[in-house]
């Protein structure tokens, strides 16, 4: 994906020497034109076309900050709420991720999310010890995990 | 004109206080260390983004002068909040803090007695 980008920069800075214009404008235009060749020309990369990724990333982003909104509202229904009648508790999570920067992201998230907070993961990068505020809803909690989080980070990975 | 935006400034200042308010007061009414984290790590993180992004419109609509730095700022918080929680929250599972009584799993407690007796 680091390489699409730096093609793409390379093109359009061709196009500033080709056009002999060295503003701003001329540059983007090259970098617009640049994409559009590298699209065309796609199935030559070894990866997929890179703004693919960038949406899934900004995609994450959304999600990121729609979660924290999201627990911010749970966690002050618990602390306003005139009696305690929450059950704290651990749960172990697998998860499918393998490289660290995929799990370091996923543990923020789930720091994020509605009554969840990331206590350990294991020595093999393969489960995740998580303290939740409300253990009765523990298996919505880890069906939104697996389906929104881990393929979220699993788009941008791929 | 202004006056918009002067709603909207008042509007993110005065919800970030009331984040930072209710995460004040759910570390003190909460019972045990890991339920205050869970209070302390997110409340908190989404006051000061607010109150943050309650200034940077500030500065913005009313000054016409964009503050890159409040931006930077808010980026350090959203980064940093999560791992700190998560770390004091690992500091003390592994110092031997225990759990409120009415918690009701314990997963980890698991994974460690089956690592100690192999």
């Amino acid at each position: 994906m680091a390489f699409q980008i730096l093609l793409n920069f390379f093109l359009a800075f061709i196009w500033m020497f080709l056009s002999n214009d060295y503003s701003s404008l001329a540059f983007f235009k090259g970098y617009f034109f640049g994409g559009l060749i590298m699209f065309a020309l796609r199935r030559f990369f070894d990866h997929r076309f890179y703004l693919i990724n960038v949406i899934a990333v900004l995609k994450l982003f959304f999600i990121f900050c729609s979660e924290l909104v999201k627990a911010n509202i749970a966690v002050l229904k618990v602390i306003l709420s005139p009696r305690l009648s929450m059950r704290p508790g651990i749960f172990a999570l697998e998860t499918e991720l393998e490289k660290d920067w995929e799990i370091t992201v996923l543990s923020n998230l789930i720091t994020l999310t509605p009554g969840t907070l990331v206590i350990e993961v294991s020595e093999d990068n393969k489960t995740l010890y998580i303290h939740a505020m409300d253990i009765d809803d523990v298996e919505q909690a880890r069906l939104d995990i697996k389906n929104t989080f881990e393929k979220a980070i699993k788009e941008v990975s791929r | 004109m202004i006056e918009i935006s002067k709603f909207i400034v008042g509007f993110l200042i005065l919800l970030g206080a009331l984040f930072s308010l209710i995460a004040a007061i759910g570390v003190v009414r909460l019972p045990d260390t890991y339920t205050r984290n869970h209070a302390a790590s997110k409340s908190a993180t989404l006051g000061v983004i607010s109150i943050l992004l309650g200034l940077f419109m500030y500065y913005l609509l009313i000054d016409h002068h964009a503050n890159a730095r409040i931006l930077l700022g808010i980026i350090f918080v959203f980064l940093t909040s999560p791992v700190a929680g998560h770390l004091i929250m690992r500091a003390a599972y592994n110092s031997g803090v225990p759990l409120w009584e009415k918690s009701v799993r314990d997963d980890l407690k698991k994974a460690r007695k089956v690592e100690k007796s192999r």
